[in-house]
């Protein structure tokens, strides 16, 4: 059974999640990246939609424009931890409950997280035709100086996903708690190779 | 001399292929995902292998772009010195770039050096990016495209380090460098290290080493345990797709080296993501064309 997330979304859906879950959206999922971020947190200028209960995406996609609007080509996540400084003062203004993207989000994410009772989750990133098939339609697109990549382009999704859940309203973190782990069998695995490379190389 | 005819020829045959490149991976990596796919035993490593290959024969059924980040177009032009259109290359792979973001289409990704404004055309000052190198005295040419997004362009990075520092130095480099940015950059990843004399020429050959085919190994027998052991090192990690943990890290580990100074060791590191669009084409003097990457592919 799949676990469908409707926005609005509501906070009870939202504490009910947890790391490494897999869920999916149906609703408004808008993208907002770099660009996006500093305009709303830093400069205060908010996009005429309100994003109170909905979702935003890391993603810059390729839209077509076609006859009355717009056609979605593809659209994969982009990197979400450039987004760190902004992300928490992000949720706090906005009451967005849901960000996705791809790899993780830091501490401070994670503090925004458990104040606003939101989540972060991934999309498998480089999978942005399957992403864009789950898009029904693009309703809008605000900021388009912002161009293609940047813009913010407003969607109306069906089933989005899967989208794994990497930060939860408890503080957990996937990603960091992975990290850990990784930099932990790094240093076994840099020794055990340098090791071996240094005495083949000395042998001639 | 090159007719009008040629150069429109080849600009026609190239653009197509940048767009093909753009939604069909080549068979050196289909061949190493599938591979990959198989080993996978993490239950959530194995939902994204699932939502790649879905990912996969979507952008081949739908004729889309794999990644909506296609990259800025960079071409390695390995050129005979006779190859007639020589001359022309650079205007008719600038042509090329522009008729495939049309067709394909491909997101605009050239920003503007200084102003910082996106050109809209996906060419700019030196964009496309090509490298050229003259390799004998021939008529024929081989251009390899490369689209490389910003994830996977963002752990690119080279050191020079003293003598002492030496190959543990350089591993060292490798390994940090892949752990503390290699999860953004989309894995399993290919991975090349250049071993140079400089900053620019370790950039360079690591370049290289990350465009040579996947199940290719280095003719010097050191240099292909090298890769065989910096691959086994980088798996044990387990970074998994997309960083998620699982059982690889890596679909390959290639190095190329040149001769060094003594007093230096230069060390580059070049990734490529796991939706690594390369593709490679061969041109005669009379451009009959043949294409390396992708087999049963027609344009």
């Amino acid at each position: 059974m799949k676990k469908v997330l409707t926005t609005p979304i509501s906070d009870e859906a939202i504490k009910s999640l947890k790391v490494g879950d897999i869920v999916y959206l149906s609703g408004t999922l808008v993208t907002c990246r770099d660009e996006g971020h500093r305009r709303v947190v830093a400069e205060g200028i908010m996009p005429k939609l309100p994003l109170d209960r909905i979702a935003i995406f890391h993603a810059g996609p390729i839209v077509k424009d076609v006859e009355n609007g717009w056609e979605m080509v593809s659209i994969g996540p982009t990197t979400s931890m450039r987004m760190e400084r902004y992300e928490k003062e992000f949720l706090a203004k906005t009451g967005v409950k849901l960000v996705i993207g791809k790899g993780g989000m830091g501490a401070k994410t994670a503090e925004g997280c458990k104040e606003s009772t939101a989540v972060h989750a991934v999309f498998p990133g480089g999978c942005g035709v399957v992403a864009a098939e789950e898009v029904e339609k693009i309703e809008g697109k605000e900021w388009p100086e912002f161009g293609m990549p940047e813009a913010f382009w407003i969607m109306k999704v069906k089933e989005f996903g899967p989208l794994i859940i990497s930060i939860d309203t408890e503080g957990n973190n996937l990603f960091e708690n992975n990290k850990i782990g990784f930099h932990q069998k790094k240093e076994v695995a840099f020794k055990e190779t340098a090791k071996e490379i240094v005495s083949m190389i000395a042998k001639s | 001399m090159a007719t009008f005819g040629q150069t429109t020829k080849m600009v026609d045959v190239i653009g197509k292929f940048v767009d093909v490149v753009s939604k069909k991976l080549p068979d050196d990596v289909m061949a190493k995902l599938e591979e990959l796919r198989v080993q996978e035993e993490a239950p959530l490593a194995k939902v994204i292998y699932d939502v790649m290959f879905d990912n996969i024969d979507k952008a081949l059924t739908l004729n889309r772009p794999t990644c909506q980040d296609t990259g800025v177009i960079q071409f390695f032009v390995r050129s005979g010195a006779k190859f007639p259109l020589l001359g022309q290359l650079r205007g008719i792979l600038r042509e090329a770039t522009i008729a495939a973001t049309k067709s394909a289409p491909l997101r605009l990704n050239a920003v503007e050096v200084f102003d910082e404004v996106n050109t809209g055309t996906n060419v700019g000052t030196e964009v496309p990016f090509i490298e050229w190198e003259i390799v004998d005295d021939s008529s024929n040419v081989e251009i390899e495209v490369y689209q490389a997004g910003g994830g996977c362009s963002l752990p690119g990075r080279s050191i020079v380090l003293p003598p002492l520092a030496g190959y543990e130095g350089a591993m060292k480099f490798v390994f940090d460098t892949i752990v503390d940015w290699g999860i953004n950059a989309c894995p399993p990843l290919v991975v090349g290290v250049g071993i140079g004399t400089c900053s620019n020429s370790a950039a360079l050959l690591s370049k290289k080493a990350m465009l040579r085919p996947i199940g290719t190994s280095h003719p010097h027998p050191k240099a292909a345990a090298m890769e065989k052991k910096i691959e086994e090192g980088l798996n044990a990690i387990g970074l998994g797709p997309q960083g998620i943990s699982g059982k690889n890290s890596v679909m390959a580990v290639h190095v190329e080296g040149m001769a060094h100074h003594p007093s230096v060791l230069g060390v580059g590191i070049t990734v490529g993501c796991w939706a690594n669009r390369h593709g490679v084409i061969r041109f005669d003097e009379n451009l009959n064309y043949e294409i390396i990457s992708h087999k049963g592919v027609n344009l």
